[in-house]
């Protein structure tokens, strides 16, 4: 026994490789330092910027006017309402399309699967683009009531409604439910919907006790992804050019640029920050959870996560 | 599997070809017959033209392109550089550092990118460093917005390395330096080349830090387009969002030319 403690190597990190202390933190202090200076400084900006007057004295008088100003109030109310709307809207559809995708095989589902995929790498305001022409007042649905009820049917103005906003990033995030969803219901048994099944329960039955118990996590990393990059987006709802639709990045951008006030800028990014990061840590702990629980099946998140900066 | 009976899968499936039609495939199709489309009043585009594509590449939309493209080429190779040298470094850093610096890497993801046009304006804007004004500013909110992404695909690379290479090399008295350069790092090529290639993608079509951050002399597609879209020219954006799909997705052509090649060797 004494033999076998003593030829293990001395324990401990103080033991471990000493003759790399130095080197090992000069490696590892320049892309620290760089981080810091480039990612975590500008935060730290923002929020200075916020409590700082005009003449550059500490205050809170910015906090004090934005807070209660009723633009951010209602920019707040918009930004919850347009993100809650389409997260649940996507987890619908993206539930429905997955399912179809993995339970209901056809010819081509593969394709439609990467048609799914491609939208992902697209840059988000193609869809506003795109919903101008299909639901505009003189679009392609305006063309199709109107051969059909008459000249005199009307669409009603949902473009520049928040409705038209919900629906457009509806279109756009419900691929990253669909990622997450499809590749958990990729490694569900088939046998057990069988035996349910063959047991006499209806598919509504067998998705409900069988299939949405399994699935569950990746439908809440899904969502809460879709939740964060929601309330998160700019694109879209920048392209549609509502008066009426002013979420926090649009509020943000147009303190920031358009009318040159810093410090009220800087009070709205810091109140979105707080909520984003609410909920992104929210969400890591979610996938954390989720890799711990089935170590076996991707979450799909890295392929989710791969598109979320151009989207914004 | 779950639906039995040929009815009530005919119907599913018809439910789900008219989603996937409606979400997935209009959007796109529209795009790019607007961007052909002389004039768009009924129910199809008519008038056919290539006349907006030839005014997307004029001199002003071309400008655009190549500022464009030589922001995305910069900075996804600096953030591939330093995202590949944070994430080998945080791999042998003690705990805390690791956190610190993975958890920084990933914080311009769960903002929003105005958030992180904000950041750079206010703290660029004023001594030590002042880059307000120049492209640099552009380049740098686009190298920190694509950073989590490089850190991640390089971590992930790095995790599915065998250790026994590096093993192999240390204990045939290579030094750090020469196992990280001689066996590590090509190793690593596949994800680095992996990490410029999203990079790129992702940088091409970013709007929100952009419209932050720019001056009027380095102004991006994605910015061009959202200024022909703001006075009602919907179809020149149109084309120029064409141009920008196909000019990205030759970019990401040739980079995976590159690493086939590198893949070769």
């Amino acid at each position: 026994m004494t033999t076998l403690i003593a030829d293990r190597p001395p324990a401990g990190p103080s033991a471990q490789r000493p003759a790399l202390r130095l080197p090992v933190a000069v490696w590892v202090i320049p892309p620290l330092a760089m981080v810091l200076g480039f990612v975590g400084w500008p935060m730290v900006a923002v929020l200075g910027e916020s409590v700082r007057d005009g003449d550059g004295a500490l205050s809170l008088s910015s906090w004090s006017t934005v807070l209660t100003s009723s633009e951010f109030l209602g920019a707040l109310g918009r930004t919850a309402q347009v993100a809650i709307g389409s997260t649940l809207g996507t987890l619908l559809l993206g539930s429905f399309l997955a399912l179809v995708l993995a339970f209901v095989p056809f010819p081509g589902a593969g394709l439609v699967a990467r048609l799914i995929d491609t939208v992902l790498a697209l840059p988000s305001f193609l869809i506003t683009l795109a919903f101008t022409f299909l639901y505009g007042s003189a679009g392609v649905l305006q063309a199709l009531i109107t051969s059909v009820a008459g000249p005199g049917a009307r669409l009603p103005p949902i473009l520049t409604s928040p409705l038209g906003v919900i629906l457009a990033e509806i279109t756009f995030f419900t691929p990253f439910v669909v990622r997450p969803l499809l590749a958990a219901l990729s490694v569900l048994p088939r046998e057990q919907l069988e035996v349910a099944a063959s047991l006499g329960a209806g598919p509504l039955r067998v998705l409900r006790t069988v299939v949405l118990p399994e699935v569950l996590p990746a439908l809440a990393a899904g969502g809460s992804l879709v939740l964060l990059l929601t309330l998160n987006e700019f694109g879209i709802v920048l392209f549609t050019g509502a008066k009426d639709v002013v979420t926090l990045p649009v509020l943000i951008y147009t303190r920031g640029v358009v009318s040159l006030d810093l410090p009220s800028a800087a009070v709205v990014a810091t109140a979105q920050v707080v909520l984003s990061l609410l909920l992104y840590t929210a969400y890591r702990f979610g996938i954390a959870r989720l890799r711990t629980e089935s170590a076996t099946s991707d979450p799909g998140e890295g392929a989710s996560h791969a598109a979320v900066v151009a989207h914004q | 599997m779950l639906l039995w009976s040929r009815t009530s899968r005919a119907v599913v499936l018809a439910v789900f070809g008219l989603l996937v039609v409606v979400v997935v495939v209009a959007p796109l199709a529209t795009v790019l017959l607007a961007a052909v489309a002389g004039r768009w009043t009924g129910a199809l585009p008519s008038d056919l033209t290539g006349g907006h594509l030839a005014e997307a590449l004029n001199p002003d939309g071309m400008a655009s392109l190549l500022v464009s493209v030589q922001t995305a080429l910069l900075a996804g190779v600096a953030s591939v550089i330093v995202g590949s040298w944070a994430a080998l470094a945080a791999a042998s850093a003690p705990g805390p550092v690791r956190r610190l610096t993975l958890g920084l890497c990933h914080l311009p993801i769960a903002v929003p990118s105005v958030v992180v046009g904000l950041g750079l304006l206010i703290a660029f804007n004023r001594p030590p460093l002042v880059l307000g004004g120049t492209q640099w500013i552009v380049i740098l909110a686009h190298a920190v917005l694509v950073l989590a992404f490089t850190v991640s695909t390089v971590t992930a690379g790095l995790d599915r390395l065998d250790p026994a290479y590096e093993q192999a090399a240390r204990s045939l008295g290579a030094s750090e330096a020469r196992v990280l350069l001689r066996v590590r790092l090509p190793l690593l090529l596949p994800s680095l080349a992996a990490a410029t290639g999203l990079a790129v993608a992702l940088s091409m079509g970013e709007l929100g830090a952009t419209i932050m951050v720019y001056p009027p002399s380095w102004r991006t597609l994605p910015v061009t387009i959202f200024a022909l879209s703001d006075r009602g020219d919907a179809f020149l954006a149109s084309a120029s969002t064409v141009v920008l799909l196909a000019v990205t997705a030759l970019l990401l052509f040739a980079l995976s030319r590159i690493r086939s090649r590198a893949a070769l060797r």
